[in-house]
């Protein structure tokens, strides 16, 4: 039996636009930038209800993350946001140097990230902007699971004096986290409590994670499912407990393998309790056009692969 | 201070500026020469009369925001910085040293850098999107600080920058001006052979900017026409400021290749003879017969 029920069906965009709107009652000091994508990213719900504090750059993501940061210095509260490929690939260097190495608080808010934004094809699919953004010094990365996360996690990227990269998506997927639960960042949830093997996913993996689960507690057995919204701090502390705990690690995201939640998860893991882990990841290649269930198939982020990756790492440990 | 200085005095400041820079650079042996003596006039007038700051606390709300989006030019930043109180004077000699603040690009305090400094900048063209969300978050406030940035006209190549001039004009940014440092120099060439950049003017003008021109490097004219500048409404302005590259030093005036490199000893002490003591007084004297020694920093 699954030990999550999705209760409907509903995109984490949605989750984003609506939270802007009550934060935009609740804080005057909210502004939000708009880079013509903004019915995509759900932006012109804020544009509607604020349109003085909603502020349009054109299609311009470089200026538009030097605007935030220069709102952030006149002490607003700026959120950026277009398409992960626009938010991160165009504007690194202004990322770089005006967000991070400035170090302002600026939320650049990406939605349409991984490969599940599907019929667009490759050039539409950010598959590095995990990787990107976690080199960068001074920056957060997080990553909501469903609707509901996103709601919290972009509430909560308030109250965070740092710049924030916050990853979303564009299809409409399982609500299944709990309205009461409380989100921190940089504090990781454990969803399924195991002992054979832990699964850490991040973003719509959290959801495959689930599914594969039950499959492999079918098969007897024990799995640990860790949902990591926040990749960087990544949270240590419950890693390091899963991995002298199951002895296992299976990382699973809608990612490049190189540089995302799989390789944070190694780098902490090599450097304090080398432990056997697989890689659930889009391995070094563009994706293509396609349906988002039928590409994470293909490119080997779906539920079948995060079981198979299971038996692989069970059998590798000792 | 007390009471603005009279342009005369300005001028002995920028005079005293120029010196600096050359001393800065002479200790350090890397970074700009060229543009950063260019720019001394405008950069005392701008510390010394027409921004409001407040040199004990460089955060202080109602100050007017200055960014220098030209990161490279910053030897002159921080010989200002200094000369106006910002940082000790005795600071300058650790330009571009490990664990200083002058870093060889500027950063702001927060990050190794130098108070005065908002932000970060080194890579060109970001500056102007910077000043543009600033006016246009102190607008959203009601808030009177006007905003000022800097650029080379070299770093016009850069597209971002373009994209900036186009979110001001839309967005009629008024509180804002721009300088264009002209002093028609890039690293490699001049301007127009590395990449034609005329008509300036009227390309600012298509993106509903207010444009004014003056000589950079006479300080009356300059601070008249930020003065003029302040009164326009409605558009953003931005002043092409026509300077000259190595101003005062002969052997450097208008001459590209001096863009990113720092006179020798001999080269250094012909450029302190060619600019002539002032009253200021230098922050550090040097020996000719051995190196210069450096002088404690708190």
């Amino acid at each position: 039996m699954l030990k999550y029920q999705s209760r409907e069906l509903k995109a984490t965009r949605l989750g984003f636009g609506e939270t802007l709107v009550e934060l935009g009652h609740e804080n005057p000091d909210v502004v939000v930038l708009g880079g013509d994508v903004t019915g995509s990213v759900k932006t012109d719900l804020f544009m509607k209800a604020f349109p003085d504090r909603f502020l349009s750059v054109g299609v311009a993501e470089q200026d538009m993350m030097g605007t935030a940061a220069g709102l952030a210095v006149a002490g607003k509260i700026p959120f950026a946001s277009t398409y992960g490929e626009f938010a991160v690939g165009r504007p690194f260097d202004q990322i770089r140097q005006s967000i991070a190495y400035s170090r302002l608080p600026v939320k650049i808010c990406a939605s349409h990230c991984g490969i599940t934004v599907g019929p667009d094809g490759a050039t539409h699919q950010s598959l590095e902007d995990i990787g990107l953004m976690r080199l960068l010094p001074h920056m957060t990365v997080a990553t909501p699971c469903d609707y509901l996360e996103t709601k919290k996690l972009v509430r909560a990227s308030i109250g965070w004096k740092h710049p924030i990269y916050i990853r979303f998506f564009r299809d409409n997927t399982p609500v299944f986290t709990g309205e009461s639960t409380r989100l921190e960042i940089g504090k990781a949830d454990t969803l399924i409590e195991g002992t054979d093997l832990t699964i850490i996913a991040c973003g719509l993996q959290v959801w495959e994670a689930i599914l594969a689960e039950e499959v492999l507690a079918s098969e007897g057995i024990s799995v640990r499912l860790i949902n990591m919204h926040t990749i960087k701090p990544l949270d240590n502390n419950i890693v390091l407990k899963a991995a002298s705990e199951t002895g296992a690690i299976v990382t699973a995201e809608d990612h490049q393998m190189q540089g995302g939640l799989g390789g944070a998860v190694a780098e902490l893991l090599a450097q304090n309790i080398p432990t056997p882990q697989e890689f659930v990841a889009v391995r070094d290649t563009f994706g293509e056009s396609g349906k988002g269930d039928e590409l994470m198939r293909k490119y080997g982020i779906a539920k079948d692969d995060i079981v198979k990756a299971a038996r692989r790492v069970l059998a590798r440990k000792k | 201070m007390t009471k603005k200085p009279g342009v005369g005095e300005i001028q002995v400041i920028a005079r005293q500026i120029r010196r600096d820079i050359i001393k800065m650079l002479m200790i350090s042996k890397s970074g700009h020469s060229g543009g950063p003596l260019g720019l001394a006039d405008i950069f005392a007038s701008l510390y010394f009369d027409v921004l409001s700051i407040d040199p004990q606390n460089p955060r202080w709300e109602g100050r007017d925001y200055f960014f220098l989006s030209a990161g490279h030019l910053c030897p002159v930043w921080y010989a200002t910085l200094a000369r106006r109180g910002f940082i000790p004077i005795a600071e300058l000699t650790t330009l571009r040293k490990i664990n200083g603040r002058l870093q060889g690009h500027p950063a702001p305090p927060w990050t190794h850098g130098v108070p005065g400094a908002e932000i970060a900048s080194g890579a060109l063209g970001q500056g102007l999107s910077i000043a543009v969300g600033c006016a246009l978050g102190l607008r959203l406030d009601k808030k009177p600080n006007r905003v000022y940035v800097l650029h080379g006209d070299g770093e016009l190549d850069e597209g971002q920058i373009w994209e900036a001039i186009m979110t001001a004009g839309h967005h009629k940014v008024d509180k804002l001006i721009a300088i264009v440092d002209r002093n028609q120099c890039q690293i490699d060439n001049r301007t127009e052979n590395v990449m034609e950049l005329e008509p300036l003017v009227d390309k600012w003008k298509s993106f509903n900017w207010h444009v004014l021109e003056c000589d950079g490097n006479d300080v009356a004219e300059f601070m008249q026409t930020v003065r003029q500048a302040q009164e326009l409404k409605g558009k953003p302005s931005v002043i092409i400021a026509h300077t000259l590259m190595g101003k005062g030093v002969s052997f450097m005036e208008d001459d590209y290749r001096w863009h990113g490199v720092p006179p020798n000893e001999e080269q250094g002490k012909q450029a302190l003879a060619e600019l002539g003591p002032t009253p200021y007084g230098d922050f550090v004297e040097f020996d000719w017969e051995r190196q210069p020694v450096e002088i404690g920093v708190k």
